[in-house]
């Protein structure tokens, strides 16, 4: 298992410096001259003299080789120097920090929902296999893979903001601050984004588990006498898990495209807006920062769940 | 002594082979719901060719005085703030859709699945570069990809181009997975050593016999993948990425009606229920595709 | 023994049922597929005494799997058995509800099966230790202390060596004949009463054949269980058997001894089968003849006798009437057949 691990993390290894190139190089394809960009915002641009410019680019390191310049700005990642951001003239640091617990929050939340719910689903669904549970469920996992996340949004507003009335349409509150305005805030966008997570999870855990039904080794669990809930829980639940926990990897993807809608609908002060505002107003340090981020996240998931597979298949545990 | 056998009532034996193209057409049809899909595809791409035909407004024109009407046979679905009519905008949405998907899902076929055959096929170093990149590539979920690719490309592209490129990068390592693996598995097949052996070049073996093996599940994949960009091209309109104004684009169209959100709920209900609907046919028919094709794919797509 | 009574069917008679463990009579089971039903079980009736080893033979998809599954009601849909009844300890175990405790208290406890495919008959995300374990706790109300060391001791009988050691691994860590002693191991643990073994050694080589058919009869012969063994080779039932069923198509053609069936087999399909099998005893340059044809399609099956196609022996009465009924030619030795075949004879 060790060598499987190690194994592991060198191909994350090499995928991360592949993950930076990519938002480097890509950055890179902006028409025109980067110091310009830089400055392009600042009061002075208009009287800027060539020296200054040419001061400014070797301030900014952007003389250098271009491999040089990666390099600098991949350490700087790290070190949690992401530059100075054009629009808020802060330091990208610094508003990473404000933004990001807050889409961390409703992501976690709702993937916990997500998880839980569509393994419960799934596996009742399949059990059941055929009858009115699997009849209601089954149809519902289909709305919840087709309908546009925003829309979903809009038509809980719709529902339970404005007509109803019980729920505030936008805003967010730490829980820290007022723990039951946030979670009353919260429970409309977290349910909009467990949604398709959810449906999904039901539906590979359902299709998952009937699979493990046809197995020899639950006729022979059968054979011997077993209870049903015995038979299900220790001895169909661990085997199906396996592919419904590569889906889970693959839905925080999805979970962070599903934040970005979702914070513009409910006006939510994260990084998904941020994302959005800095792409208009051309903060491309901004924009840099938040894709790297974002991506190195959903590297380290995928790479918990491959490490994962190790705890649950013996198979590579001792292979 | 050994009569002959005369036997008046015929004992069949082993089971009769039913025609492929038959069994296909039973399957996908089996279920009602997957005929219900693929009229609705019908539907919209009879809307996205002919729509200059099927609109009773210009979608673009301002109507003056006809501003935030409510839906009457005037106008069936009521028009919005600029007084253009919901309806016939709905009709060239689908056609922005539509393009997008299909351009995208082509693009990213030639691309991402030459690069999975050669990636199996020849292993080693080469299967390592590509299939990593494909990982790296899959580190950025499709909405994030397009907003990056948008933001930088922005000035190159006018705004549909833009998102047609993103789009098509963000799916081509779907392509490349999925080819990847069919190829492993046939790589060792004996037909394949056999085929060597008789001297087929590389390129003859890879295209001969390894790419139509990889058909069944590439469709079912492609079919999928048109629901999910259009997903992703509405949430990119709702964004406010992609088509300029006045064009019309379902998810920018909900974004305007939200304005307008419990006094005119035509106004992005209507676009968005197409958006559903349209998904969900495009996944309901991907769905019977794979039944039909090969229900053993079920687990892996 | 049996009075010889005249009996038709090898069916009931009162001083059978003093000895008799298991007594399966006219069992059906079908299959609801898109083509049609498929009667893969079409009324079977036989017993098995305690301590007796008995064999049921016939070729794949003759429905001799299918009948042992149906009397652990371990079939599932599109499976349905739609009737019979099967008699153990004097009540009807096709009353019982599937899942219900009763059935639940037979299975492993008072009857246990193996299956056919050791390598994925073991759950491979559990230790041998849980495997066996969950079945002594269950059955025997064993602690999981006295579960584990009992569970040691077992393997040890069946020959896995370092059992101390071996009992935390897991089934893929076993090659093919030691995870089938494994499942003989967890079959037995509880002492059943009986145990089927349903093609145990099909999937392994002839040596490893060997070796777990002499375990088999050594552990049941120790535990005083019956055993039914299931298989489509007449040659490992020769040597290990008292009684014999010869299946076809679903339904038993002939029945008897040992002796009977090799010594003085009556119906044409066990003739053929025993024409196929190479034997030392025999003249050189004997030529091993194959059974001509294919068997048949359960589905719409024709009310004549099912062998009809295939046969060498029919007179007139084959085709025209319905399948024969099990005659009794003499003791325990039935025939389902109008031909007199003796004629046949060298």
């Amino acid at each position: 298992m060790t060598v499987y691990i190690i194994r592991r993390l060198l191909i994350a290894l090499v995928v991360l410096i592949l993950v930076t190139l990519i938002v480097f190089f890509v950055m890179r394809l902006l028409p025109g001259d980067p110091v310009l960009i830089y400055v392009a915002q600042t009061a002075e641009f208009e009287e800027m003299p060539q020296e200054k410019i040419e001061e400014l680019r070797a301030e900014f390191g952007l003389d250098k080789h271009i491999m040089v310049q990666y390099a600098n700005w991949v350490v700087g990642v790290f070190r949690g120097d992401l530059g100075t951001s054009i629009f808020y003239r802060e330091d990208v640091g610094t508003l990473m920090l404000e933004r990001f617990p807050i889409t961390i929050h409703l992501g976690v939340l709702a993937f916990i929902v997500s998880a839980v719910l569509g393994v419960l689903a799934g596996m009742v669904a399949a059990v059941r296999r055929g009858k009115w549970l699997d009849r209601i469920v089954t149809p519902l996992t289909y709305v919840g893979l087709t309908i546009p996340v925003f829309l979903l949004g809009i038509l809980l507003i719709y529902a339970f903001g404005v007509k109803l009335g019980w729920l505030p349409i936008s805003g967010y509150t730490s829980p820290l601050d007022d723990f039951w305005l946030s979670t009353r805030q919260a429970i409309m966008p977290v349910f909009c984004l467990a949604i398709f997570g959810l449906a999904a999870n039901a539906r590979q855990m359902r299709s998952s588990m009937l699979e493990v039904t046809q197995q020899d080794y639950i006729r022979t669990a059968w054979s011997k006498g077993l209870r049903e809930r015995v038979v299900v829980m220790r001895h169909m639940l661990k085997n199906s898990l396996i592919p419904v926990i590569t889906l889970m990897g693959v839905s925080v993807a999805i979970l962070f495209g599903g934040q970005i809608l979702i914070e513009r609908v409910f006006a939510i002060p994260g990084v998904g807006s941020l994302l959005v505002s800095s792409i208009f107003g051309q903060d491309y340090v901004v924009v840099q920062a938040i894709t790297v981020i974002i991506a190195v996240i959903i590297l380290l998931v995928n790479l918990v769940v491959d490490i994962s597979y190790a705890w649950l298949d013996p198979r590579i545990r001792y292979g | 002594m050994v009569e002959k056998h005369t036997s008046e009532i015929a004992f069949s034996e082993a089971p009769v082979r039913v025609s492929e193209w038959r069994r296909f057409r039973r399957v996908f049809f089996e279920r009602k719901l997957v005929t219900f899909g693929l009229v609705i595809l019908l539907l919209m791409v009879i809307a996205a060719v002919f729509a200059p035909l099927l609109v009773p407004y210009d979608p673009y024109q301002p109507g003056k005085g006809e501003s935030l009407l409510q839906p009457s046979t005037k106008h069936l679905l009521g028009t919005d703030l600029l007084g253009r009519d919901t309806l016939s905008r709905l009709i060239y949405g689908a056609r922005t859709a539509l393009m997008v998907g299909f351009i995208s899902v082509f693009t990213s076929f030639f691309i991402g699945v030459p690069l999975g055959i050669i990636a199996g096929y020849f292993g080693g170093i080469i299967n390592m570069v590509i299939m990593r990149a494909m990982d790296a590539l899959m580190c950025f979920p499709m909405l994030l990809l397009a907003l990056f690719l948008a933001a930088v490309l922005k000035d190159y592209f006018s705004g549909i181009w833009v998102v047609i490129i993103a789009l098509s990068i963000a799916i081509i390592p779907g392509y490349a997975r999925v080819t990847h693996g069919v190829t492993l598995s046939i790589k060792e097949n004996d037909y394949i050593m056999a085929q060597r052996a008789m001297g087929s070049s590389n390129t003859r073996v890879m295209l001969g016999h390894i790419l139509p093996n990889a058909f069944p599940p590439l469709i079912v994949l492609m079919t999928m993948q048109l629901g999910a960009l259009i997903l992703a091209e509405a949430g990119l309109s709702f964004l406010g990425i992609g088509i300029d104004p006045p064009g019309a684009a379902w998810g920018a169209m909900v974004y305007d009606g939200y304005r307008y959100l419990a006094n005119h709920p035509v106004l992005w209900l209507a676009p968005g229920i197409a958006i559903a609907l349209v998904v969900f046919a495009f996944n309901i028919v991907g769905d019977g595709l794979r039944d039909a094709l090969d229900p053993r794919l079920r687990g892996l797509l | 023994m049996p009075s010889t009574l005249g009996l038709e069917a090898c069916s009931s008679d009162k001083e059978q049922n003093m000895a008799e463990l298991l007594k399966v009579e006219n069992l059906k089971t079908q299959f609801h597929t898109e083509s049609g039903v498929v009667k893969a079980v079409d009324g079977i009736s036989y017993y098995i005494d305690e301590r007796e080893i008995i064999g049921l033979v016939g070729e794949s998809g003759c429905g001799k799997s299918v009948s042992q599954l149906s009397v652990m009601q371990l079939i599932s849909t599109p499976g349905k058995i739609v009737g019979g009844e099967v008699i153990f300890e004097g009540k009807d175990l096709l009353k019982y509800k599937t899942h219900g405790p009763e059935m639940r208290s037979v299975r492993g406890a008072k009857i246990a099966m193996i299956f056919q495919e050791p390598m994925t008959s073991l759950n491979p995300v559990l230790t041998v230790n849980q495997q066996l374990t969950e079945m002594l706790e269950l059955h025997l109300k064993m602690s999981k202390k006295a579960a584990r060391g009992r569970a040691i001791e077992l393997l040890g009988m069946v020959g896995i060596p370092d059992a101390q050691n071996r009992i935390d691994d897991y089934p893929h860590q076993f090659s093919g004949g030691m995870r089938q002693r494994v499942m003989i191991a967890m079959a037995l643990s509880c002492s059943p009463k009986i145990l089927i073994a349903d093609e145990p050694t099909t999937a392994l080589d002839v040596t490893t054949q060997a070796q777990l058919l002499e375990l088999m009869k050594d552990m049941v012969e120790r535990l005083q269980t019956s055993l039914v063994i299931v298989t489509h080779n007449l040659g490992v039932v020769a040597r290990y058997a008292q009684r014999i069923y010869i299946m076809y198509a679903g339904r038993i053609v002939e029945a008897g001894t040992t002796k009977d069936i090799f010594g003085k087999p009556r119906h044409p399909y066990t003739i053929g089968l025993l024409k196929c099998i190479p034997r030392l005893d025999e003249e050189e340059g004997r030529k091993l003849v194959p059974i001509k044809g294919l068997p048949p399609n359960l589905i719409n099956m024709p009310p004549t006798c099912a062998f009809l196609p295939r046969c060498s022996y029919k007179v007139g009465r084959c085709s025209k009437e319905p399948w024969p009924p099990l005659k009794n030619l003499h003791g325990q030795h039935y025939v389902s057949c109008y031909a007199n075949t003796e004629v046949k004879d060298k």
